[in-house]
């Protein structure tokens, strides 16, 4: 199995306010912590998965900055093979069909069996590039896959829809699958594999390298334009509670009783 | 003609809501882009279906044939393609489901189409297209123009729009399939239906909620003793669900399940829609999360904006006293 695992550095935002430039343009991302995103944490464990089952070899491809390579060196601890990082500034990365142009560059020249990609990325929240990809690379493919099986060149892929329930399809390989979190149990990095991780090839390509065209993955290739960014104003109706910790349990604690809703 | 071409959801033979929330938007954009609102309606013994689509007064073409009696986006996709070329509508709208994102990115490929996913405003403005989501689970907001085109794709967020009334009496039109053969590479094996626990949470009258929030397993305790003191079931986000600190038939939302207790009671979820979806029945909603501007606030009829480590276990004791 030769196995390409599309992985993004994402920010963390869940804790935090977030400013934009006074353009409204851009995201002020200098005061979060970023990571792998968290579908693709799951494709990543996946493809070892399948690699450690019937052998074969696991590529990481991203397409992100320098400060990435701390995510690429853990996918590689926990079992992948080596990694392709594709950092170009002129990628129109606010569209997924862009986006997916360029992974499928980096791919389409090469022998793959298996393309895995994560089903959403959490900051931008398209959940597209992985089925464009597929398209671009001219192989079927399936979305939203939380469980796995292969045999006999055709992949069985159980997709999640609505209310929990599965769609089992049978698709010919290669094919391209959109992971869905909880497919499995990522693992830690061992320490020898992170030590190893140290080792392994990690290719820094551009668009030039990849022999990719700028005018068809740039902002002017693009058919939309993002105009602006902003904060949404949230109507809230809820009653806040104020005080010290102790004093809200308390206050709570009262309107849930009075309230006759415990 | 500016005509909107309106995929149709449906599952083992039941419309899905997202179809009649698109037919919210479709007609006043059709009507700003000069044309009507056409709905697809693809797959097999579909008269029942045709017919109640027709009844909110658009035209529905439907393509009925045992070749799609199981959803296959690569199927689907030949036929939406092939009407493309032939109705060529200026829009065409897909719901962002597990269905639409299965299909419109592969779709919007091959017909270089301008596509944005999961779009939760749409409005021509000044003759061009304009398109609102959201990025970073729902704290910004991106505001996204389409350059001119003669078709442009969308699809549409469940649950974001409200389906209208049915309203005057359409048209409905049979067309043969473009596609006549089975396509041999992706085939539909069969459904498994989502797996049955100990506790029904739909059911259930108070619910504990809990998110990534909470951290780590060993932390459990604090929600369990919460939840036994207010003799609630305990629920949980997608993110708890996956880290397995509760088992997959106690996940809330989209792809899980959708609660309607008296009383809900969550903390450490930031309240993504898929989340949010699955509570909108809820009575009352009490949420406690560390950050102000997380959107389940929104949602809730109470707000504690604090640690929930710091409060939840005082507000545990405060019950367990006033309850006696
Ligand atoms: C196709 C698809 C389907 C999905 N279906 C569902 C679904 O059915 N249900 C669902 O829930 N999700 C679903 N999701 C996932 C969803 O997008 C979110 O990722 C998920 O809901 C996040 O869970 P969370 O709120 O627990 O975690 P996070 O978003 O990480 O939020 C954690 C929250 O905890 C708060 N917090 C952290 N520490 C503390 C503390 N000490 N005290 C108080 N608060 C704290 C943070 O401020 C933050 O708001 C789906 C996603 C996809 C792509
Ligand atoms: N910059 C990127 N580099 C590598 N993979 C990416 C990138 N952006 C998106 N992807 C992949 O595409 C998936 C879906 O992203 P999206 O369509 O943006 O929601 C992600 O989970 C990744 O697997």
């Amino acid at each position: 199995m030769k196995i390409f695992t599309c992985i993004k550095y994402v920010p963390d935002t869940s804790e935090a306010e977030i400013k934009l430039n006074p353009e409204g343009t851009e995201v002020d991302s200098s005061r979060f912590s970023f990571d792998i995103n968290d579908a693709d944490n799951y494709a990543v464990e996946e493809s070892v998965l399948i690699k450690e089952k019937y052998g074969g070899n696991v590529t990481v491809v991203s397409i992100g900055p320098k400060e990435s390579d701390v995510m690429i060196r853990m996918a590689m601890a926990k079992g992948c093979d080596n990694a392709i990082r594709i950092e170009d500034e002129r990628i129109a990365s606010h569209d997924p069909l862009m986006v997916a142009r360029v992974l499928a560059g980096a791919i389409k020249d090469q022998e793959f069996d298996l393309v895995l990609t994560g089903c959403m990325a959490n900051d931008y929240g398209q959940a597209t590039t992985g089925v464009a990809l597929a398209e671009i690379l001219g192989v079927p493919h399936a979305a939203y896959v939380k469980k796995v099986e292969i045999e006999d060149g055709k992949v069985k892929a159980y997709r999640e829809l609505e209310g929990g329930l599965m769609e089992v399809v049978e698709i010919n390989l290669p094919a391209v699958l959109t992971i869905q979190t909880g497919i499995n149990e990522p693992r830690y990095a061992p320490i020898r594999g992170i030590r190893q991780a140290q080792k392994k090839e990690l290719k820094v390509v551009n668009l030039d390298d990849l022999g990719i065209a700028e005018g068809d993955v740039n902002a002017e290739a693009s058919q939309i334009t993002l105009e602006k960014l902003y904060i949404p104003v949230v109507e809230s109706k809820a009653e806040i509670i104020e005080g010290e910790p102790e004093e809200k349990a308390e206050k709570l604690a009262s309107i849930l009783v009075k309230g006759g809703l415990v | 003609m500016g005509n909107v071409l309106v995929l149709a959801e449906h599952r083992r033979g039941e419309l899905r809501d997202i179809t009649f929330e698109m037919l919210s938007l479709a007609p006043s954009l059709a009507k700003d882009l000069g044309g009507e609102v056409m709905v697809l309606l693809l797959g097999n013994d579909l008269d029942q279906m045709a017919e109640k689509i027709a009844g909110y007064g658009v035209k529905v073409l439907v393509v009925d044939d045992p070749l799609f009696a199981d959803y296959n986006s690569d199927k689907y996709q030949k036929v939406i393609s092939a009407l493309i070329d032939d109705y060529k509508p200026k829009l065409v709208m897909l719901g962002q489901t597990a269905q639409g994102v299965d299909l419109a990115p592969a779709l919007a490929v091959e017909k270089k189409l301008p596509f944005v996913a999961d779009v939760v405003g749409l409005e021509v403005e000044d003759g061009v297209l304009k398109a609102t989501r959201q990025l970073y689970s729902g704290k910004v907001n991106a505001q996204i123009a389409f350059k001119p085109a003669d078709t442009y794709l969308v699809t549409i967020r469940e649950a974001a729009f409200e389906a209208p009334e049915p309203a005057a009496a359409g048209t409905i039109e049979k067309l043969d399939s473009p596609l006549k053969e089975d396509l041999d590479y992706r085939k539909f094996v069969e459904y498994i239906e989502a797996e049955v626990g100990d506790v029904d949470i739909t059911q259930s009258e108070i619910l504990v909620g809990i998110g990534r929030g909470l951290k780590e397993d060993k932390n459990l305790p604090i929600a369990e003793e919460l939840a036994e003191v207010i003799k609630a079931d305990l629920c949980g986000s997608r993110a708890a669900c996956d880290a397995g600190w509760l088992p997959s038939d106690r996940q809330v939302g989209t792809s899980g399940k959708t609660v309607k207790p008296k009383l809900y009671l969550c903390m450490g979820i930031s309240g993504a829609f898929q989340h949010v979806a699955g509570i909108k029945g809820a009575k009352t909603i009490v949420a406690i999360n560390k950050d102000p501007n997380a959107p389940i606030f929104a949602e809730a009829d109470y707000a504690i904006i604090d640690d929930l480590h710091k409060v939840v276990p005082k507000l545990t004791e405060k019950l367990k006293e006033l309850k006696g």
